[in-house]
């Protein structure tokens, strides 16, 4: 598993309020909800964000509401993967259960710059900034969530477990 | 091992005797909640799951009342998925305009969560519950979904930090005044991750309705949940909520931390050395105390939210605005939190006083707290609010700003225009005038 794309960088405490202001969640489209993504913070991400890039953040990633439209406006954007020093914790669940790729990595913000090509190893945290040479390492993913993540996101994995007389 | 009062909690609902910071469970749920911006995105991913009912009909609650009453065509439609699902699915607690509140002020209000109770929400604002001693943390609408499908969810257990509470709280400084000093005092990710437990000889002091607004707020900090000892008042609360509402009258269990259980720090508070505070733009964790924030002009303010919508904040609010005026261009908006809240402010007077005061007084709705209805701000306009968050452009216009405060700093600031300590427009009443 492989992220590879253009950075988009922003600082600490990215809010779910400026991933996807509340005025736009009067729809759960995903198409609808990338086309405002991150509009309160950079209007011009929506335009210029192309498939597989990345965003590159500080700590506290996703603060604020437990609004999924959030992850899912990264995600339907064509975002890769988020790295960040830290994630708000509802952000960080939310992102597993609907399978928006995201790493953390402690000082991630000093390791980018906008528009440098990053590379991420998903499996290892291994990331690379191959505009600077720069390499650092995040943690990969739990064990626990790479569960979840192999079946298929959250519901693929209850669904299992229905189908396998694991519940009502 | 010693336990976490939050640890005992989770523990105990996933069949263990014991459980530790970081260890991973799978625990029984008592209730799942949803509202119409995450319902509908929760009912979406809950027919990908192919199961044919929830989990248990009486332990799913519906609420519509973010952009309720129906701020528009497409949030109409939101409204109308989650009421057709509530429908089919035979779900008992879902509650209509006329019924209905802002749903963390309405499910406690409803006794659908009691002491000792692990309840999910798919808003972030469900670790309010944590006042009550119940788990309550907020996730989001995939969690919910497979909640309602199972009855069940994972978690990871928290380690917890201790806020020790001493002393009593003082003059017009309140619930909220304590919660913002604290967040401005750990930060917005002070508790990522973490519990936050309240604890020592100062919480008895504090109102049912101040621990709601306290607990409320934990998730501004960060953390996963915010939690209080069962005590007396608690214990009155449950027989009143009991006596009101059947479905509440059933047997709950009282958790209580462990002497000698681990926490990542303790931070004491002396709750008579602070003041009303006000948390400036971006952040909740710019807080200040009014003393330093006063004069800076608002062009509106908010009285309300699940933080601040309860009787006592209604009651606080009405005493100050009694026979006074809301300024000359200031608009006051106030909403009860709840139909029997806004009741109950009717008969009582309070309702009369504001209106009279010419503040303007609307049904409950989450609306103008997260920029959805009801009273959006204009480009530069500044707003103080008894909301939790100010983040850009939570009210409205992106180059909006909104400013974090008590019912009493905001009511004083109504009839100034600008940031006010309430105690230049009245003496404070006595803590037990205020909890009457």
């Amino acid at each position: 598993m492989e992220a590879k794309g253009t950075a988009f960088t922003y600082g600490d405490n990215v809010d779910t309020d400026v991933i996807i202001p509340a005025r736009y969640l009067n729809t759960t489209d995903p198409a609808e909800l990338a086309s405002h993504c991150m509009e309160d913070i950079d209007a011009s991400f929506a335009k210029s964000v192309r498939k597989g890039d990345v965003i590159v953040a500080g700590r506290n990633f996703g603060c604020g509401s437990s609004r999924e439209h959030a992850p899912i406006a990264i995600k339907a954007s064509g975002v890769s993967c988020v790295v960040a020093s830290s994630f708000a914790r509802i952000f960080y669940r939310n992102a597993i259960n609907i399978g928006l790729p995201i790493l953390e990595l402690a000082g991630a913000e000093k390791l980018a710059k906008k528009g440098d090509e990053i590379r991420v190893d998903l499996a290892t945290g291994a990331v690379e900034n191959l505009t600077s040479g720069a390499k650092a390492q995040g943690k990969g993913f739990p064990p626990f969530m790479q569960g979840i993540m192999k079946a298929g996101g959250l519901i693929e994995y209850v669904k299992a477990r229905i189908a396998s007389g694991g519940a009502k | 091992m010693a336990m976490t009062m939050t640890q005992k909690i989770l523990a105990a609902h996933a069949g263990l005797k014991e459980v530790e910071a970081g260890q991973l469970i799978e625990a029984r749920l008592d209730l799942v909640l949803g509202n119409d911006i995450t319902a509908p995105v929760a009912i979406k991913e809950f027919a990908k799951i192919g199961a044919e009912g929830v989990f248990d009909k009486s332990k799913v609650a519906l609420v519509p009342d973010h952009f309720a009453p129906n701020k528009d065509i497409k949030a109409a439609e939101q409204c109308k998925v989650m009421r057709e699902f509530a429908l089919a699915k035979g779900i008992v607690n879902y509650f209509e305009v006329g019924e209905m509140g802002i749903e963390h002020a309405l499910i406690p209000e409803k006794g659908l969560v009691l002491p000792g109770d692990l309840v999910i929400g798919a808003d972030s604002h469900t670790c309010t519950y944590g006042a009550v001693g119940a788990f309550s943390t907020g996730v989001g609408s995939t969690d919910m979904a497979a909640g309602m499908a199972m009855g069940t969810a994972w978690f990871k257990v928290p380690e917890a930090i201790r806020f020790e509470l001493s002393g009593e709280l003082r003059g017009w400084a309140s619930g909220k005044d304590l919660i913002l000093h604290i967040i401005g005092l750990i930060g917005v990710d002070g508790a990522l991750y973490q519990s936050m437990e309240f604890d020592g000889k100062g919480v008895a002091g504090l109102t049912m309705d101040e621990r709601f607004t306290i607990a409320n707020m934990a998730i501004e900090a960060g953390a996963k949940n915010g939690i209080f000892p069962v005590d007396a008042r608690t214990r009155e609360w449950a027989e009143a909520v009991a006596a009101r509402c059947p479905s509440a009258d059933r047997r709950y269990t009282e958790y209580a931390a462990d002497p000698g259980a681990r926490y990542s720090r303790t931070v004491p508070i002396e709750l008579s050395a602070l003041e009303p505070t006000v948390s400036f733009p971006h952040l909740p964790s710019n807080a200040k105390p009014v003393s330093k924030a006063a004069g800076v002009k608002m062009d509106q303010v908010v009285i309300g939210s699940c933080t601040n919508g309860r009787i006592e904040d209604l009651r606080v609010a009405a005493r100050i605005l009694r026979g006074r005026k809301v300024a000359k261009g200031m608009r006051c908006l106030v909403f009860p939190a709840t139909q029997a809240i806004y009741l109950q402010a009717l008969r009582e007077g309070l309702v009369e006083a504001l209106v009279e005061a010419g503040a303007a007084v609307s049904t409950p709705t989450c609306g103008p707290c997260l920029g959805g209805h009801m009273g959006i701000l204009a480009k530069g306009e500044k707003a103080l609010a008894t909301t939790n968050r100010n983040f850009v452009g939570r009210m409205g216009h992106p180059e909006s700003e909104v400013y974090l405060a008590s019912p009493a700093v905001a009511a004083a600031s109504a009839i100034t225009g600008c940031i006010t300590d309430p105690a230049e427009i009245m003496a404070a009443p006595s803590r037990a005038d205020i909890a009457r």
